[in-house]
């Protein structure tokens, strides 16, 4: 039973709508100038969908660009950072939770620490080490330092979230007969989904819509991650709006479809009734 | 079913040394009550035998085989723990098959073990729930039938009753004891209670500060404490002590604040040796009585069962309860006098706290 009062239920319906219309219209703008034929950025007119729109610039991101290979790049480097940070983070948290050995503390620390710094400003430093490990125009290069900018922030979370599961039920598996391995991978990393699902959406952000770092490491067009491509659109004299906008609308489609397909599995209280709590 | 020993165990974390030479020997088929005050040691004995913390020095045999570098799962044990540690993602009758499934039994043998299992503890119309589906008394049967599923020479049970209501626990208690009965295997039993010491155990292991003090089976433990400490562990409402010292040698008199007392002339010896003594006397074991002899308290609370009565007296400073079976309605301050039977009575060294 909701008991509050019309007036205030009005309200608050009010504000949340006044949020919605905020952060939809943006969304709202870029796609009406995706469809819209041209490259007009800026129009008199408030019509969401434009009376000639067409699907032009789709078609021509496909057919006249390399579109569909910064697609595929983007991918892969993607899919490689996520695997790399879901293994990584999930058994470093896990031995920085549950073992105690010397440097432990120091070790999360100083992966703290690097979270301090600003990407831009290590930009240089990274440069040149891939530069001497001959990396520059590789995607092993972009894959080492998109894992290494999200493992801090996966290893830490994954950690915490060991954390508030009982150990209690890892022993048990271990007194039932399964190994320290056994128990970690059929016990603790299932229930521990909640922080894995983070820990993947949060490198694949970390991948997907990365650009500087692309930029200075990617020198050809055939290596382009989509960030880094789509800004080829983008001219000192003429900037294709159309194309521009139209890739960002399919750069974020996969990043919209994750988080609604991930958000199911972000419930918490999983652990909820296997110890009295 | 096994024997477990334990011959010299030691225990530190990190410089506190927790365990000081445990030597135990538990039977095949002996149910076995550790118990004690928190921070005896009582878990920490429990989770070496099962191989959840190494012993810092002295050899753990079950079966006649060293055990210590043993894995957990080789040492054909299971353990019911405290808050259960059911598998939240699994349901109940996956939780009885996990042990199994890594043991690879077919399908076939596991679902037999399973519905077996579920039918004793009358938990069979709970298989397809989730952990977080069930009360807490329900949880605790799972953790017992994870437990019985597999069939291991030795059960351990780590405070497995403390987090249900006080009902549940007498009931559990009595499942327990009977599951026992029926399997006939080696139990060890961890609890800071010692009504469910008294009334489980074949025997029962008073511990304190790292050192056993006494193990035993419940009555003799009850009748002849090995020390004040046991004495006064062992039994509610706890024994009462008095100081007295030996007074007039050769008279066999204790003298004390409270109280003066003839001691049998057996002991007069032994008392005279000492000189200064703590008599314990139970609660149950004082008699209302018309004269002043041997000494007279000061009524402060009375606590009316309805089939017996707790009188909390004070004399001269010594604060004691007593139990009597009639109830006397008494106004707080009334004086009671009292006496008590001296086969009845315990004598401890002042000193060591020994029994004398």
């Amino acid at each position: 039973m909701n008991k509050d009062k019309p007036l205030k239920l009005i309200l608050i319906y009010s504000i949340l709508l006044l949020f919605v219309a905020w952060s939809l219209y943006p969304i709202l703008r870029v796609i009406t100038i995706s469809i819209r034929p041209g490259d007009n950025l800026l129009n008199e007119s408030l019509a969401i969908i434009p009376s000639d729109w067409n699907f032009d610039n789709y078609i021509k991101l496909f057919t006249e660009h390399q579109f569909l290979r910064w697609a595929g790049n983007s991918i892969f480097v993607t899919i490689v950072v996520v695997i790399t940070g879901v293994v990584l983070a999930s058994t470093s948290g896990y031995a920085l939770s549950r073992f105690k050995f010397p440097g432990r503390e120091a070790s999360l620390l100083s992966l703290l620490v690097t979270q301090m710094f600003p990407a831009t400003m290590l930009l240089l430093p990274l440069f040149i080490m891939l530069s001497k490990l001959h990396l520059v125009n590789t995607y092993l290069g972009l894959i080492i330092i998109y894992s290494s900018t999200a493992l801090p922030f996966c290893v830490w979370q994954m950690k915490g979230y060991y954390d508030t599961i009982p150990y209690s039920l890892e022993e048990a598996a271990r007194i039932d007969g399964a190994s320290r391995f056994e128990a970690f991978y059929k016990i603790i990393l299932p229930l521990a989904s909640p922080a894995l699902v983070i820990t993947a959406l949060f490198s694949f952000m970390a991948a997907w819509t990365e650009y500087i770092v692309a930029a200075q490491i990617l020198w050809y067009d055939e290596l382009f991650t989509l960030p880094v491509g789509l800004k080829t659109f983008q001219a000192n004299m003429n900037t294709e709006w159309g194309l521009y906008a139209a890739g960002a609308i399919i750069v974020s489609i996969p990043a919209v479809t994750l988080f609604l397909f991930l958000t199911r599995y972000l419930i918490g209280g999983l652990t909820l009734g296997s110890v009295k709590g | 079913m096994a024997n477990v020993e334990l011959k010299k165990i030691n225990k530190y974390f990190g410089e506190t040394h927790i365990l000081h030479d445990i030597d135990l020997v538990i039977n095949d088929g002996e149910f076995v009550v550790l118990v004690g005050p928190s921070g005896c040691g009582k878990s920490t004995t429990l989770r070496i035998v099962a191989g959840l913390e190494d012993a810092s020095s002295g050899d753990l045999m079950i079966q006649g085989n060293r055990m210590n570098e043993v894995e957990p799962k080789d040492r054909d044990i299971a353990m019911v723990f405290q808050n259960y540690a059911l598998y939240p993602h699994m349901d109940v009758y996956e939780n009885m098959a996990f042990g199994l499934r890594l043991r690879k039994f077919d399908d076939a043998e596991i679902a037999t073990r399973v519905d077996e299992a579920a039918e004793l503890l009358g938990i069979t119309d709970l298989l397809k729930r989730k952990p977080k589906e069930l009360s807490g008394g329900q949880r605790q049967r799972v953790a017992v039938g994870r437990a019985i599923v597999r069939k291991p020479s030795v059960f351990l049970f780590d405070e497995p009753l403390s987090n249900l209501d006080a009902k549940l626990r007498v009931q559990m208690r009595t499942e327990i004891k009977k599951l026992h009965a029926r399997l006939k295997t080696t139990m060890i039993y961890v609890t800071h209670d010692q009504v469910e010491a008294m009334t489980m155990g074949d025997r029962i292991v008073v511990m304190k500060d790292g050192d056993i003090m006494q193990a035993e089976t419940p009555l003799n433990m009850y009748h002849k404490p090995a020390n004040k400490f046991v004495a006064g562990f062992i039994g509610s409402p706890s024994m009462n002590f008095f100081n007295l010292s030996a007074v007039e040698k050769g008279n066999e008199k204790l003298d004390g604040s409270s109280m003066s007392l003839h001691v049998p002339s057996d002991l007069s010896a032994r008392v005279q040796k000492e000189g200064l003594v703590e008599i314990g006397v139970r609660p149950e074991h004082f008699k209302v009585s018309q004269t002043e002899t041997p000494f007279v308290a000061e009524l402060e609370v009375s606590e009316l069962m309805g089939n017996e009565s707790y009188l909390y007296l004070n004399s001269k400073g010594y604060q004691f309860v007593i139990r009597i079976q009639e109830s006397i309605i008494l106004t707080p301050g009334s004086p009671v006098y009292l006496d008590f039977d001296m086969d009845k009575v315990h004598l401890f060294s002042g000193k060591t706290g020994a029994r004398i």
